[in-house]
């Protein structure tokens, strides 16, 4: 009996350590990681057909606020550059829309903030798993987006940020971001300059962040200066469309 | 072949035999119990959770802690594993705490060892897949066979509507729901079927899938869904249905090691009733039955 006891735990640790070799053996095999990523574009097909491209996130009461909303990330870009703006109240700081479009934009934070302005209450989900419920306000990106006036061929929009990612600052290791036109067109995502009331402080994202409140937090991008339309994600950064998605997360954020 | 080590050793009583593959000492015969298309959804299931679990194991990792309503309140998690650190940043300590109490789970549970040196960790390397935290890779693992458990899920429901499998074998009847308390007495006294009676689920075995595929397997899926922040903008019940969002995470959780209880109970039962028999019968169909064949059957 003992035996069989021993026999049976020694199959079944051989058989898991087998099996988590041989696990991670395919998670580092192109081919493998490859299959995987054809998931992504099921999921976010799937999650297209049910959610559409103008179903709205929840918007919570002003009493479900979090009273502390977690800051992630960046928790200041820290660069000469950054810190200059800080210093002089983001005064000079500005938003510009440039790429596929006909009239290329840039924006003061004045202007961003005599636009027209939407104030959501939302949930933050972060890709580690945990939510916070903050009060955001801002322009709607559409309005920005429609005042650029796209042209027919664009299809991504990239965010370009000011934190470096790297200890050595170099420019190409910035965090940038991108979201299909669709989602970036969506009536809750808003260039937010607010948060519960107040300008944006610096862990947040100052002087003004992407909300898209139907995707993860990484899809959000802070500290934000560059929007850009493009009609491809290659020949940007990694070619990945973000700079967690470099790194092996998926493009579509919705999961 | 195995009448022929029947014949050579007539002494080894029939528990034993049962339990080495053996066929028994006296009449049996081979009973056709599982059909093709349910053993292939069961080892896609088993193949599924095994890799579910873990790769879910490593995203929890990300963030250990668990909590209820639609946010987290991170300074009173409804359940955490930390590491304690001592004041030059060595870890002691693994602990794991469940609302108000704390437990010591060094070395398994808030910190485990990474090549040799005990460090932060919800749950152990060798419980995760992958192996390192990663939880890029942990994602794409976990929707890939999330999508695969979902499109066998929805095979099994069709065809065992259709095939009234779920009709003629799962659902309890009057006859079972009145055998339970005997069946339970049984179970407890690891006295197994192995006659006539044995072509069939007993009233234990047929509750017990029921609730794991009627209740317990949309009930992760849902909890499951409930965490994409686009599902939830199509679907605003989801998290609703859970408490939110944060609660349906810990749903999630709890469903995750309810499957883990049942694989124990299920392997326990597999190999106390007669392992070579069970997953005879799970891989090539075939289940030997001790007596002499009826002929009505």
């Amino acid at each position: 009996m003992i035996d069989r006891r021993k026999f049976f735990g020694r199959a079944l640790a051989g058989a898991s350590t087998t099996m988590l070799a041989g696990c991670y053996y395919l998670s580092e095999k192109p081919w493998f990681t490859g299959m995987l990523g054809k998931v992504e574009d099921l999921t976010r097909a799937a999650q297209h057909l049910f959610a559409g491209p103008q179903t709205l996130a929840r918007e919570f009461s002003k009493a479900d606020i979090s009273p502390v909303f977690r800051a992630n990330g960046t928790l200041d870009p820290g660069t000469p550059e950054y810190q200059a703006h800080a210093a002089n109240g983001f005064r000079d700081w500005r938003v510009s829309v440039s790429g596929l479009v006909d009239h290329p934009l840039s924006l003061s934070m004045d202007r961003i903030r005599a636009l027209p302005q939407r104030t959501q209450i939302t949930r933050h989900d972060c890709v580690e798993g945990w939510s916070c419920i903050g009060e955001w306000s801002g322009p709607q990106l559409s309005l920005v987006l429609a005042a650029a006036s796209p042209q027919p061929k664009a299809r991504y929009v990239m965010f370009y940020c000011a934190d470096p990612m790297t200890a050595e600052n170099d420019p190409s290791h910035y965090y940038y971001e991108s979201l299909g036109l669709s989602e970036a067109m969506h009536p809750q995502t808003i260039l937010a300059h607010r948060l519960n009331g107040a300008a944006l402080d610096i862990p947040h994202g100052a002087p003004v962040r992407l909300r898209a409140e139907r995707q993860l937090g990484y899809k959000q991008p802070k500290y934000l200066q560059r929007i850009v339309l493009t009609d491809t994600l290659d020949g940007v950064g990694g070619g990945k469309g973000g700079y967690w998605e470099d790194l092996g997360y998926t493009w579509y954020g919705g999961i | 072949m195995t009448a022929d080590i029947a014949k050579v050793s007539p002494e080894v009583p029939d528990g034993v035999r049962a339990a080495l593959g053996l066929a028994p000492s006296g009449p049996h015969y081979f009973f056709y119990r599982h059909k093709g298309w349910v053993r292939i959804a069961h080892w896609i299931n088993a193949l599924c959770l095994a890799i579910l679990l873990m790769s879910g194991l490593n995203i929890f990792n990300a963030h250990p802690a668990l909590y209820w309503g639609d946010v987290s309140n991170f300074d009173h998690p409804s359940l955490s594993l930390t590491a304690m650190q001592d004041e030059f940043g060595a870890v002691t300590e693994g602990v794991t705490i469940i609302g108000k109490h704390q437990f010591d789970t060094t070395g398994v549970l808030g910190a485990s060892k990474i090549d040799g040196q005990l460090s932060p960790r919800g749950f152990p390397s060798w419980a995760t897949l992958p192996g390192p935290s990663w939880l890029a890779m942990a994602r794409q693992w976990h929707f890939a066979f999330a999508w695969l458990l979902v499109f066998n899920a929805v095979l099994f429901f069709v065809y065992g509507l259709w095939s009234r499998h779920f009709v003629r074998d799962l659902m309890p009847t009057r006859g079972d729901i009145a055998h339970l308390p005997r069946e339970i007495a049984d179970h407890a006294r690891l006295h197994f079927h192995h006659g006539e009676d044995a072509k069939r689920y007993n009233a234990l075995q047929k509750l017990t899938y029921c609730l794991v595929i009627f209740v317990l397997g949309p009930l992760m899926v849902l909890t499951g869904l409930s965490m994409s922040p686009t599902m939830d903008s199509a679907f605003p019940i989801l998290p609703w249905l859970f408490g939110g969002r944060q609660s349906a995470r810990t749903i999630h959780f709890i469903c995750a090691f309810s499957f883990f209880g049942f694989f124990l109970v299920h392997i326990a039962m597999v190999v106390l009733s007669g392992s070579w028999n069970n997953l005879r019968s799970m891989i090539t169909g075939w289940y030997v039955i001790r007596g002499r064949r009826r002929d009505h059957d």
